[in-house]
């Protein structure tokens, strides 16, 4: 899948809870939003991304988010 | 006039909670106050002689054959304009009323042709019914001036004015203005040069006539008729069923000879409509049976070859083989399906239980992605349910009515005219709109505000109303209290105070004057029932489902949802948008919104259909483009959308659809997508099966067969051959065993069954123990999530912004003549008021770029570049250009780019940054274009029996 829409819809997500005061709900909120709405080869190609060590373009909020909720967004398909 | 199923009671019901009881002819009545004497006489059992009354329209008293006697009364009183009063003793038939009557006839005819045994009307004309009940048996003023040398008005592809005909009844007149809005039709002079006459034109055509068929459904003669029925004569039967085009959800009687259709005329019974139509649903219907439809399953192995003509059971097996080598071979997440808001909610239900049954994966989705997507990810949050709150009769009782990026006198047409009808009565409109559409200013209707943001900025202009709500202590905080979340509330209300939402910090955003923003939601909080309808122009933005949930927060802060004449009504494109959502044609629902990883749902769905379900969610269709062009998705089952041409940056769709090993179409025309298709299942049109639609109002109704199916299977039939071939069976033997799995697995539905729909007409889910006839208006104790919950909508620019390479904002939308891809449309002859799309261009960026009006003109994005003809307007605001998508060649979404809703993926078709230019030739996407459709209709109609597959 390609790496740059992905990042750009995540970070697109990302920018929806930035306003979110209470930043752990907000890190919640895009961890249930991928986790409920992304098929699992996007979620697969985010996560290679963020483990890739390139992960410069991801919102830090978004990174924040996927590193803090593993478990919860790739579940079974880890 | 329609076919006389109808018992005509001659002026309209009345409501009213006092009641008057009088007697007719001895027999006592009571009816409702303010009826007529006509009307308490029909309920009676006596029709008392009419020609200018009926039902659908006010009385206008104008010809005098209803004259009746009323006891102490002199005179006699014309019956349809006479209001019933306590005690009335009235007499309908005596020898001074037969005279009299006789007599008003007799002046009638004698102006009239007496050519009736070969007139197009003959056994369905009022006038000559109405002749034979006054007991007409001669006329004395034979060979008088009259207008029997008049010649027709044929201008209207559809009907006929026939002036010689034409008994000055005005009734088409008062359609025209009363039903339909649009205040076409005049009569000219006096006494007996009186004529009726299009007003702003030569004939029809060339007037402000929109073609609705109201004054044609109204006309007691053959003066105003329909060109079909003067071509095939009176049609023999009628049947039932539901338009096929808009969210409106319009029921429409077929009417025929056999099996084949002489007209469509709107049933006065139908619960969205009431008895109208517009141009599409009412006279373009002739597609059904147009010639490039394709009847037979047709297989090829690469796009490049030639189509070859199989039998149904080869096309089955050769696409159930195909989907499972791809599977083997690529993994079982390799293939999905497409489901289309074009076909029914037995049709959509049943490709989704395909794909999560058969094929073992979650890979459905539905032309609702590109649509409404985020009106059900917005409400569901926010209220809890994804669907509009209202019935469309809601608006007879708005006294503000804000209009949010639609524009229903093209899109809604017939529930358009009912919004004008509500605000000729009184009630305040808002739009708030780039461009000035027809509802901010027409015919007895003038907007009270226009808002004219600029495209992209909807979320800051309802921030800064919201603002205005909160900041000038216009909460309805009782409402807020008893209702919603109060956590949450607070949390909101504390946000958009923030000065950063004011109208006068938004303003050089939106580029709406701060002033304006207030007085409008000053409005919209105090003016009393105040309702906002809404259309793409809220969803198909990248901040779609923010809009979304702050158009219910400021509906829940106003406390304008759950009764009648407020609410949120998000206006449905298509006429089963709502229906193949509720159907669970999203890849992550299963039917009634319920969330493929809810064991409980999955559980229930599991043992129903004898199958494990997957728990994640699958692909969406822009999704599926990315993984296709990526390589891990290959085949794709599409039924009745044409994504190659609906969906946005058209080059990158049809990389995708290349890039597929097999692809599978079914429709009833060689569609865009169908050129790049391996498997071609020919489909039904509407009128070839039954079914039920589900219109923006929640309205399921029924569509009903009225012919066969031309190639030999409705569409859920074929479906259904495709899961048997791949292992999965399914066994139903008519639709309407399909919606008795629906009501069993969706609690929405359960109380849903074809018996219940022929009993009720329609019926608005939720229908269950709780409301078992549907119910009208939702959230009235309490929101169907409990506690209503306000969301934060910061306003983030979309990045597809203006600069010096692109300094124009392009927005598409729609016309009222032509509906979606056109697939349809284009092959009726509503061409004649829509052959081409244009650019809508202001005059001062026209005269910036050398553009004069018919000039062809460059229109180049990030994304591509297309060439369309100017159309220069003035609604259009300065930096804004506006298009349509109807037809392929036009190359509209070969411009618009992937930029979509962050929480839905709906693509953002309304703000796509452009530059325009004039040109002298087509753009190089529409030459190629151009080459490949003629390729693909050469392979089409190339004699390839017994080529290789
Ligand atoms: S077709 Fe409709 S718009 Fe045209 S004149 Fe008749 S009622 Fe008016
Ligand atoms: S055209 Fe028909 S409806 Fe109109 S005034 Fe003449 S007879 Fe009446
Ligand atoms: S297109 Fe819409 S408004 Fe027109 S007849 Fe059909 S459902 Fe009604
Ligand atoms: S029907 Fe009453 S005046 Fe014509």
């Amino acid at each position: 899948m390609n790496i740059d829409h992905l990042i750009h819809m995540a970070n697109q997500i990302g920018a929806y809870f930035e306003t979110e005061p209470d930043r752990a709900l907000a890190s919640a909120g895009i961890a249930e939003h991928l986790a409920r709405f992304w098929e699992k080869r996007m979620r697969r190609s985010l996560y290679a991304y963020l483990d890739s060590a390139q992960d410069g373009a991801l919102a830090p909020l978004v990174r924040e988010a996927l590193t803090q909720h593993r478990d919860q967004v790739l579940g079974k398909i880890q | 006039m329609i076919l006389h199923c109808h018992h005509d009671r001659g002026t309209p019901a009345r409501t009213s909670t006092q009641h008057v009881t009088l007697s007719v002819d001895g027999i006592p009545v009571t009816v409702p106050a303010g009826t007529s004497v006509m009307r308490a006489a029909a309920e009676a059992g006596i029709d008392i002689p009419k020609l200018c009354a009926t039902e659908q329209l006010e009385a206008f008293g104008s010809c005098r054959l209803c004259v009746v006697q009323v006891k102490n009364r002199r005179g006699y009183p014309a019956s349809c304009t006479t209001l019933v009063e306590e005690g009335m003793e009235v007499t309908t038939e005596n020898d001074d009323l037969f005279r009299l009557r006789r007599g008003v006839m007799e002046l009638y005819i004698s102006d009239h042709p007496l050519d009736c045994l070969i007139c197009p009307a003959n056994g369905n004309c009022e006038l000559q019914d109405q002749a034979g009940r006054v007991g007409l048996r001669e006329i004395r003023y034979a060979d008088g001036h009259n207008h029997l040398q008049e010649t027709s008005d044929t201008s209207n592809p559809y009907f006929t004015y026939d002036p010689s005909k034409c008994i000055v009844c005005s009734r088409c007149v008062r359609a025209c203005n009363d039903i339909q809005g649009t205040y076409a039709l005049t009569t000219t002079a006096r006494g007996f040069d009186t004529r009726i006459a299009p007003a702003g034109g030569e004939d029809f055509m060339s007037s402000e006539c929109v073609s609705c068929g109201a004054c044609v459904a109204a006309c007691p003669t053959a003066s105003l008729l329909e060109k079909s029925v003067i071509q095939m004569g009176q049609p023999q039967r009628s049947i039932t069923t539901t338009c096929a085009y808009c969210g409106v959800g319009c029921s429409l009687n077929v009417e025929m000879q056999g099996e084949k259709v002489v007209r469509m005329v709107p049933d006065l019974n139908g619960g969205a409509n009431h008895g109208h139509a517009c141009v599409k649903g009412r006279f373009a219907w002739g597609y059904a049976t147009h010639a490039e439809r394709i009847t037979t399953p047709m297989i090829r192995s690469s796009i490049r070859e030639p189509w070859r003509e199989v039998s149904w059971e080869e096309a089955i097996a050769h696409t159930a083989s195909e989907f499972r080598r791809l599977q083997e071979k690529y993994g079982a997440e390799s293939i999905g399906s497409i489901t289309s808001s074009r076909c029914s909610n037995e049709e959509t239900y049943l490709v989704q239980k395909l794909t999560r049954a058969a094929f073992g994966v979650n890979n459905v989705d539905t032309c609702a992605r590109v649509c409404h997507s985020p009106t059900g990810y917005g409400l569901k949050q926010t209220i809890g349910e994804s669907a509009g709150t209202q019935d469309f009769d809601s608006v007879m009782q708005a006294d503000v009515i804000l209009i949010i990026g639609a524009n229903p006198t093209d899109a809604h047409p017939v529930f358009a005219s009912r919004m004008k009808q509500r605000v000729r009565q009184g009630a305040k409109v808002i739009v708030a709109d780039p461009r000035k559409i027809d509802l901010v200013e027409t015919a007895h209707v003038r907007a009270t505000h226009h808002l004219k943001l600029l495209p992209g900025t909807n979320v800051a202009l309802i921030n800064a109303l919201a603002y205005v709500v909160v900041t000038e202590g216009l909460v309805d905080e009782d409402y807020v209290a008893r209702r919603c979340e109060p956590e949450a509330f607070n949390k909101w209300r504390e946000f958009i105070a923030d000065p950063r939402h004011s109208p006068e910090a938004t303003a050089s955003i939106t580029g709406v004057p701060a002033d304006d923003m207030r007085a409008a939601a000053r409005l919209y909080a105090t003016g009393g029932n105040a309702a906002i309808y809404y259309g793409l122009g809220v969803t198909e933005h990248s901040q779609g489902s923010t809009m979304v949930m702050g158009i219910a927060n400021l509906a829940m802060a106003t406390g304008n949802v759950g009764r009648p004449g407020v609410g949120i009504n998000p206006l449905r494109g298509q006429n089963n948008v709502q229906g193949s959502c509720d159907m669970g044609s999203f890849p992550h629902e299963l039917p009634g919104y319920r969330h493929v990883a809810d064991d409980e749902t999955r559980h229930a769905f599991e043992s129903v259909w004898g199958v494990q379900l997957s728990d994640e969610p699958g692909l969406r269709i822009p999704n599926m483009f990315d993984a296709a062009i990526a390589g891990s998705f290959k085949a794709l089952y599409v039924q009745g959308e044409d994504i190659a041409q609906s969906d946005p940056n058209t080059e990158h769709v049809t990389h995708a659809l290349e890039s597929l090993e097999c692809l599978v179409v079914q429709d009833i025309f060689l569609n865009e997508t169908a050129k790049f298709a391996h498997v071609f299942l020919p489909g039904s049109s509407f009128l070839e099966k039954d079914g039920t639609f589900t219109n923006s109002e929640r309205r399921i109704s029924r569509i009903r067969t009225v012919m066969r199916p031309l190639a030999g299977y409705a569409d859920w039939e074929v479906t259904q051959m495709l899961s048997n071939a791949l292992g999965y069976p399914m066994h139903y033997k008519h639709p309407s065993e399909i919606m008795d799995e629906i009501a069993l697995l969706t609690p929405t539905f359960q109380g849903v069954s074809y018996a219940k729909l022929d009993q009720l007409g329609s019926i608005q889910w939720p229908c269950n123990a709780a409301s078992p006839e549907g119910m009208p208006v939702m959230h009235i104790e309490e929101f169907v999530r409990g506690k209503g919950r306000f969301m934060l909508t910061e306003y983030v620019a979309t990045e597809e912004r203006v600069n010096r390479r692109f300094p124009l904002l392009l927005t598409t939308g729609r016309i009222l003549t032509q509906y979606n891809v056109g697939a349809q449309t284009r092959r009726t002859a509503n061409n004649a008021w829509h052959q081409e799309d244009l650019i809508e261009i202001h005059p001062v960026d026209a005269e910036d770029r050398g553009i004069r009006d018919g000039d062809w003109v460059g229109v180049k994005s990030r994304a591509g570049e297309t060439v369309l003809r100017a159309k220069i307007h003035e609604r259009m605001q300065p930096g804004v250009v506006y298009t349509t998508f109807h037809w392929p060649g036009s190359g509209a979404n070969v411009v618009t780019t992937e930029n979509s809703d962050w929480a839905t993926n709906c693509p953002e078709y309304k703000v796509t940054a452009v530059q325009l230019s004039r040109v002298e030739q087509p753009s190089a996407w529409q030459k190629h274009f151009a080459e490949f459709s003629e390729e693909q209709i050469k392979l089409l109609n190339q004699e390839s029996a017994g080529a290789p597959v």
